[in-house]
């Protein structure tokens, strides 16, 4: 049976350890930090001098750590994309927006050990030449900001923060940046517009790529909660050290939250693909009650595409001679990681298991999330706009008696016409994917409901009693 | 009567304008802490803020209609936030809301915040809150609650002076 593996939760639940930063320093809090500051410049053999920062920088980008917050978009990568040639100055936000239905990890964070992340940060803007830096935390964590605001106060006092951290040389500032309920300010361009004080309207990419052109129109990082924290690691550990947990392409930690139709829903932090989705439900997360079976599992967050209990995918594996061989894998056999839910058609997003048993009505649940969908949609591109509405409603009829049997494909549909290049942002993907998926893979489910309304009204009948 | 506010905000707001190179980022932040001492956002507070941060009414009421934590009324003394989205419903929080509504003579089928008549409660249905795991989850105030039973929601009421 597959064991947690706690990196970044490591203290977090341990009785007696507190968010205050003396609690912190006992556990070895900061040493990532002067580590980081003391990294000697390197000489190349062709004489080039690498400093501290683009020594970080490098070995966050062997780490092979993949952010955390849903895209699973490298990090080193993302770090690469800056435009460090622009004299601009550089921002780094991190995303404490946690909103995609089924995660509560970034919560535990910052509640319970928000110095590890504000470490995390530092280095990080370290690494970038960042000197001020935001946290945007979303508005429902008001708890979350005092929290921070505390520990920020904390790390100033001890000079972890402001003029010359620790006799560096280098400045840094972090400020708490509020949210007000608005799912889209995860959304890393729509975050930056809400920073700027406005309406978090996501941006056109082409041409503002955070990287070059985000915050003020100057070269931004935006990262998750989750994701500064492993980069405290990697400093700690080393990249190369922290590329060895985990699975290849798949590296490190993650802190899957499991939510639902099961008897231990909670958060988990696992190597990335050491434990497949069924040992996640079963072993991890107590399995289904009493008496149930499994219906359905969202694998990433809401946004995610459903699996269907049985579905099974024909996965790509290297063999003994490195050539790739193909195998069917049953759904609950797939290994949590990045790829291979990728590959499987969905993705693990914001390691988000989202669990329902065989008592679920799969109409009300689409329809639950697709007025999430609706209600969160910016308003900025029509068909984003309208079509979350009108699948909305839809599926409101469908799940109050009013179906008609055509309505699946009707549903379809609308789905398939918002994503794929006419949104601005991924948020028409986000709001399209449940419904093509739970449409098209419990298509009787959903014709049959539309059937039965359509009898009962040919026969005069009222409502059904379940509206 | 103008619309002022008190020293101890205004400096508060001199503090979080400080926080930014522009100005107007500091709007959201100064919405929150005006919403926090009144209650509520008025036109009068909205022509305030914006004058405050040279910017056009406009600038500053289209976040409030934008984002759904701010009010354009009074809300109750106690406001109760349910969480309504999928792993919550999937774990009571419709029975939950509609308790909640049932016990304070709100309309459980109505939409957006609901405030008693005589002002003490407003409850809303709200989108996910984040706490999955321990569903059905509520927010009263600004203290959150996690797997909230009808009975455990009628003591955190009950508390409510």
């Amino acid at each position: 049976m597959p064991q947690e593996f706690r990196l970044i939760l490591k203290y977090a639940d341990e009785p007696g350890y507190t968010p205050d930063i003396e609690c912190y320093l006992r556990h070895g809090g900061y040493e990532s930090l002067r580590k980081a500051l003391a990294i000697a410049p390197k000489t190349l053999p062709d004489g080039k001098v690498v400093g501290a920062p683009e020594q970080i920088r490098d070995d966050v980008k062997l780490s092979g750590l993949r952010g955390r917050g849903g895209a699973g978009f490298s990090c080193g990568l993302k770090w690469s994309f800056v435009d460090r040639r622009s004299g601009k100055p550089i921002y780094l936000i991190c995303n404490a927006d946690e909103s995609e239905p089924g995660t509560f990890k970034d919560r535990q964070i910052l509640h319970k050990d928000p110095h590890q992340m504000i470490e995390g940060m530092i280095i990080s803007c370290f690494a970038n030449d960042v000197k001020l830096a935001y946290i945007y935390i979303r508005g429902e964590f008001p708890e979350g900001a005092r929290i921070l605001n505390r520990a920020l106060n904390e790390a100033r006092a001890k000079n972890f923060l402001g003029k010359n951290i620790l006799g560096s040389g280098y400045d840094l500032e972090i400020h708490v940046h509020r949210g007000a309920g608005a799912y889209i300010c995860g959304e890393e361009t729509g975050l930056i517009e809400s920073l700027e004080g406005k309406r978090a309207y996501p941006r056109i990419k082409p041409p503002y790529f955070p990287a070059i052109l985000g915050l003020y129109q100057c070269p931004t990082i935006v990262n998750n909660v989750e994701t500064l924290c492993a980069v405290k690691h990697i400093v700690g550990m080393g990249g190369a050290e922290f590329a060895k947990l985990g699975t290849p392409n798949n590296t490190g930690t993650r802190i899957v939250s499991v939510s639902g139709h099961v008897r231990k829903p909670g958060y988990y932090e696992i190597e990335v693909g050491k434990a497949t989705i069924g040992q996640l439900i079963n072993d991890f997360a107590g399995g289904l009650r009493e008496g149930r079976k499994l219906k359905a599992v969202i694998p990433g967050g809401s946004s995610a595409k459903v699996f269907k209990a049985g579905e099974k995918f024909k996965l790509k594996k290297k063999g003994p001679d490195g050539k790739d061989i193909e195998q069917e894998v049953d759904m609950l056999d797939l290994p949590y990681d990045f790829d291979s839910l990728m590959a499987a058609g969905s993705m693990s997003g914001s390691g988000a298991l989202i669990i329902m048993d065989d008592s679920t009505d799969i109409v009300a649940a689409l329809a639950n999330l697709s007025e999430f969908y609706a209600h969160e949609s910016c308003g900025q591109c029509t068909p984003c706009r309208e079509g979350s509405l009108w699948m909305s409603k839809a599926l409101h009829r469908m799940a109050h008696g009013e179906g008609r049997k055509q309505d699946a494909d009707y549903l379809l549909k609308i789905a398939d016409n918002i994503p794929g290049g006419r949104t601005i942002c991924a948020f028409g993907e986000a709001c399209s994917w449940p419904v093509q998926s739970f449409v098209g893979k419990f298509k009787d489910e959903f014709v049959a409901r539309g059937e039965a309304d359509e009898a009962r009204r040919a026969a005069g009948a009222t409502r059904p009693s379940h509206s | 009567m103008a619309f002022s506010v008190p020293a101890n905000l205004e400096a508060e707001i001199t503090e979080l304008i400080s926080h930014y190179p522009q100005k107007r980022s500091a709007s959201l932040m100064i919405l929150h802490a005006v919403q926090e001492h009144f209650g509520w956002i008025s036109q009068e507070a909205v022509e305030w803020i914006a004058a405050r941060l040279e910017l056009q009414p406009i600038n500053v009421y289209e976040l409030v209609t934008f984002y759904p934590m701010f009010r354009r009324e009074p809300a109750g003394k106690h406001v109760v936030k349910v969480c309504r989205t999928l792993s919550c419903a999937l774990g009571g929080s419709h029975e939950l809301h509609g308790h909640v509504c049932q016990k304070l003579g709100l309309d459980a089928h109505a939409h957006g915040l609901q405030t008693t008549a005589d002002g003490k409660f407003s409850v809303e249905f709200v989108e996910c809150l984040a706490s999955c795991g321990t569903a059905p989850v509520m927010m009263c105030n600004e203290d959150f609650h996690q797997a909230v039973t009808a009975a455990k929601a009628d003591e955190i009421l009950g508390k409510c002076a």
